[in-house]
């Protein structure tokens, strides 16, 4: 990039400085976190560490065929079992467990199929529950398992959503008439003048594969009876959701429900749902009267717990013969899999607004087909969305250089939003409220070095090296900050998009922060009691956080999209200043000053001018308790509620660059170095910032080179372990370099965007379009994900023209098979 | 039913037991140390990793009787009279776990490769890491932290070597 000045990146540089931390301020100091104590030293409270008195157990029959008529279920010989409590099919059940629920109908007459969480007449995935054992120990609940007998009538698979769309193929709900759930449609600007005639035309066929989330710890639950009222514990991201929701499937009041997420390893998504086995073992409790517990197994989950991605991507892009785009078209078909779970139809949905990316641009459409398959259903993964929107752009943006003989970043920069343009109302209709696109890629061009690594690349070229070098690019945003709930609304999701912070001030002095956002290792007891310490000016150590429990934080809409800080930490700083509005009142009468006098500052009061200081927070917290002298009319608490929610989205963005090294010979890829500068805003601790990225990195590397959900032509799930699962190790992936610019978000008070998912946003697409600029002078155009070797390979030897294998095996494997709907073929 | 005798972090048990009881199931549902969880079934994400007669050892793989006559140690018995050991401080300060269910296991395995390798480079680490997978922190912080803790106990070997 010979543009790129030294004096340009100093003014750049200035125009997005990154905030040094006040060393008196909490915010922006990296904390260790509090969180870390127990986890180091194994005094953890999963769930599955979790074992009441008279704890009984439960264990899954599941379906081993795609799609099966259930015929019978003799549950008799393992309720015989030496240990067995009870045993259960579908049909025991029916009367009671009701239908998981959709919480997003994304259009009217979207199809909504009814979802038994024990299968009753037809099982429609390879492990969706059929029957159930409860047994005093998990080891005798699984060998009942094999004494249940079920007589399945074997119904055609529905495997490629391609064909599950075409006319009178096999259906996977013979009631719905159709395989297609939705179709849902977006359009802006005049796209007949944007495509007529366009000088440069793109057209591509991207696959999305199927992937499945892996949070380290299994999904458990346990629920523990007491008379009418009942604790479910859960590896959830979603206590009060799923509390609502259990309420409204089973019909036990909600106020009768208490649910806690206790220690939860993990979620990216795939506990953000509402699980059959969460209601079953809250009926087995009522049933039986007893505390029952289910702890799924790794090669259970792999197949019952909600898969995400998959989407087969058709993408039309205009331009002028000088790099500007005019228009992106964009058809999706998105596998639902077999049942539409908790947000399902709506996951694509939210990619609908970012298929522009940061890109300006006169027209736009989107199209999406929810289409039913018979595999496990689909559902949020970090992301949800916007990193099959990122990827489709970012690929289409290499693709649009290469075609014109430009440089990836040139072709960005002339066709990006630049600085001074924000707040900008892009051609999806959203607004981007602040951003700075040059000064990220400046800084990440500065640290990745790109114009040495473009060099040697002309090197390896000329000299035919084996091992080619190939540069990916990815300047991505993404919206984050789930929900304005008006916004949310107008897409017909069930709920509001707000979240809800307490504080409470103890007599002693000591603070307790309540937040309706639990968490499963973002930090937050660590960073809302940084904010709390800031805004209420008291140490540190003097907060504690309280979240993931309906009793304790009965207000909340819990952890996913990013929205944590940029909701949730909003919340918790409005309430916190409400405190000190009502600790003002209290102080002014205590000092004997009028209210508008005083000034708060390093958590102690004092008269504007004066001298002398008045009491701290703390203090006036005392009195507030004591009540002896407060004014009249004032309650004796300084405890203060908020519930914010965001006017807008946020935006986080960045510039990733990705270098491979990519061996001809054999397809081996190895990533020689990333650069990730991402623009987050303001950062309330640094630390568990670059945490996130790292982990968001390490996921969309996973997706572009290891990671896939693979199905036979039967419908069989493959992949079933971790075994034959890709998740990367150390030894899989590379050191990390990563930097921040920081441009506040302007909807909201702390300036903060959220970083849970940019990491993985933005990868993916830095990966691939490395790989293929590795080989594009061999006239390699993609390379479908995972690139494992093998597909590198093949799409060498295409590219070469020459028949890599004249009899292609269609036998299954991770990364090698058909894979995901549609698939890589 | 097997009888076995078997050492859990400084504690002596007699027990019988199945003999297809795991290791990890014994530590859990019969001796209470759920300090060591379980992530998979298969051998692949070394989350139940424990240490046996001081070698790292996958406990969802190992059946109890198996650690007959032997010493055990789990995460729940490191450190020495409440100071965490060297590994749990470093993982601590180089912002080495996130969600925290790997950890027990990383750091048991850590503990395991510093004993065969006691300055081994970031390769080595990744390497020597390979068995256990962290889906949250992509394992850049994993490896400052086996650094520094490998640094911190080869200035201070004697008193670090036993958990």
């Amino acid at each position: 990039m010979s543009e790129i000045s030294p004096e340009g990146l100093a003014e750049q540089a200035e125009r997005a400085p990154r905030s040094e931390p006040d060393p008196g301020r909490e915010v922006g100091q990296p904390r260790r976190r509090s969180e870390d104590a127990r986890l180091v030293s194994g005094r953890t409270r999963w769930t599955d560490n979790l074992n009441p008195a008279g704890t009984l157990h439960v264990a899954f029959l599941r379906s081993p065929h795609a799609h099966a008529r259930i015929t019978r279920v003799d549950v008799e010989a393992a309720r015989r079992v030496p240990g067995v409590v009870a045993a259960f099919g579908g049909a025991d059940l029916a009367e009671e467990q009701g239908s998981l629920p959709c919480a997003w109908t994304v259009t009217e007459d979207m199809k909504v199929p009814a979802h038994p969480p024990l299968a009753v007449t037809e099982a429609r995935y390879v492990g969706e529950p059929v029957a159930c054992v409860v047994a005093r120990h998990r080891y005798a609940a699984v060998d009942a398992l094999e004494e249940i007998d079920v007589d399945y009538e074997p119904l055609p698979a529905v495997v490629h959503m391609e064909e599950a769309l075409r006319e009178g193929g096999p259906l996977v709900h013979q009631e719905l008439e159709t395989n297609q759930a939705y179709r849902w449609v977006f359009e802006n600007g005049d796209l007949d003048a944007a495509f007529r005639d366009a000088p440069v035309l793109l057209e591509r066929r991207y696959v999305q594969q199927r992937l499945i989330p892996t949070a380290m710890e299994p999904r458990a639950v346990l629920c523990e009876p007491d008379g009418d009222d009942f604790t479910l514990y859960s590896a959830t991201q979603i206590p009060h959701i799923l509390r609502l929701m259990l309420a409204t499937v089973t019909q036990i009041p909600e106020h009768r429900i208490r649910v806690v997420a206790p220690d939860v390893g993990g979620g990216f998504g795939s506990k953000l749902q509402v699980y059959g086995e969460e209601v079953l073992c809250l009926l087995l409790a009522r049933r039986l009267g007893r505390p029952v517990k289910w702890t799924e197994s790794r090669s259970e989950g792999n197949m019952a717990t909600h898969h995400g991605r998959d989407q087969i991507q058709r993408l039309t892009l205009a331009a002028e013969r000088d790099g500007r785009v005019r228009g992106v078209k964009v058809d999706l078909l998105a596998d639902m899999g077999a049942y539409l779970m908790l947000v399902t139809p709506g996951i694509p949905l939210l990619g609908a607004f970012m298929f522009n990316g940061i890109y300006k641009m006169d027209a736009y459409s989107f199209t999406c087909t929810g289409v039913f398959t018979t595999k496990t259903p689909t559902d949020a993964y970090r992301g949800a969305g916007r990193p099959e929107a990122t990827f489709a752009i970012e690929r289409l943006m290499d693709e649009l250089a290469a075609e014109l003989g430009l440089d990836p970043i040139e072709v960005r920069r002339r066709n990006w939003i630049g600085h001074g343009e924000f707040p900008y109302e892009t051609v999806a209709g959203l607004t981007y409220d602040s951003g700075n696109y040059e000064a990220a890629t400046d800084r990440a061009l500065a640290l990745f070095e790109y114009d040495k690594l473009r060099a040697e690349q002309a090197d390896r070229r000329e000299r035919r090296d084996v091992v080619q070098l190939g540069i990916g690019v990815s300047t991505y945003t993404e919206m984050c900050g789930l929900a304005p709930s008006r916004v949310l609304g107008s897409l017909a999701y069930g709920a509001g998009g707000w979240e809800h912070a307490s504080v409470r001030i103890l007599p002693s002095g000591k603070i307790e922060v309540v937040t309706g956002s639990s968490a499963h290792g973002q930090g937050h007891e660590t960073a809302w009691a940084q904010i709390a310490a800031d805004r209420l000016g008291v140490p540190f150590e003097d907060v504690k956080v309280l979240h993931g429990d309906t009793a304790v934080a009965p207000k909340g809409m819990d952890t996913y999209g990013s929205r944590s800080l940029a909701v949730g930490g909003i919340a918790l700083y409005q309430a916190c200043d409400r405190v000190v509005d009502k600790a003002r009142r209290v102080a002014a009468h205590l000092m004997e000053a009028s209210e508008q006098d005083l000034e708060f500052s390093g958590g102690r009061f004092a008269v504007r001018g004066a001298a002398a200081e008045g009491p701290s927070i703390q203090e006036v917290a005392l009195a507030a308790f004591a009540a002896h002298d407060l004014p009249d009319g004032v309650e004796p608490s300084l405890d203060a509620d908020a519930t914010f929610d965001p006017g807008n989205f946020s935006f986080p963005h960045g510039t990733h660059l990705c270098a491979v090294e990519v061996d001809t010979e054999t397809g081996r890829t190895r990533i020689r170095s990333y650069v990730a500068v991402d623009d987050v805003g303001h950062v309330v601790n640094p630390l568990i910032v670059e945490g996130q990225v790292h982990g968001g990195l390490a996921q969309g590397i996973a997706q572009a080179l290891y990671e896939e959900a693979v199905y036979d032509a039967d419908g069989n799930l493959t992949t079933t372990t971790m075994a034959d699962y890709l998740v990367p190790s150390a030894a899989d992936l590379p050191e990390f370099v990563t930097d921040r610019t920081e441009t506040p978000a302007t909807s909201n008070p702390l300036g903060v965007k959220g970083v849970g998912e940019a990491g993985t946003i933005a990868s993916t697409p830095a990966v691939v379009n490395a790989i293929v600029d590795a080989l594009r002078h061999h006239g390699v155009t993609d390379v479908p994900m995972p690139c494992t070797p093998e597909r590198v390979w093949r799409a060498l030897r295409e590219a070469f023209r020459e028949d890599p294998d004249p009899n292609p095996s269609a036998a299954p494997g991770a990364g090698g098979g058909l894979g995901s709907a549609g698939g890589a073929r | 039913m097997p009888r076995i005798r078997v050492e859990v972090d400084g504690v002596p048990y007699d027990d019988d037991v199945e003999p297809r009881l795991l290791l990890v199931h014994y530590l859990r549902d019969r001796l209470g140390k759920v300090g060591t969880p379980v992530g998979c079934d298969t051998t692949n994400c070394g989350a139940c990793t424990v240490l046996m007669e001081g070698l790292s050892v996958k406990s969802c793989s190992v059946p109890a009787v198996q650690a007959d006559e032997r010493q055990v140690t789990t995460v729940e018995g490191l450190g020495m009279n409440g100071t965490p050991h060297p590994m749990q401080r470093a993982f601590h300060e180089a912002h080495a776990l996130q969600c925290g269910y790997c950890t027990p296991g990383m750091i048991m395995a850590a503990i395991d490769l510093l004993r065969e390798n006691p300055d081994p480079s970031d390769e080595e680490i990744r390497e020597g890491l390979e068995g256990n997978l962290c889906r949250c922190t992509g394992y850049q912080n994993i490896v400052r932290a086996v650094r520094a803790a490998a640094d911190e106990m080869r200035r201070q070997p004697e008193r670090e070597v036993t958990p």
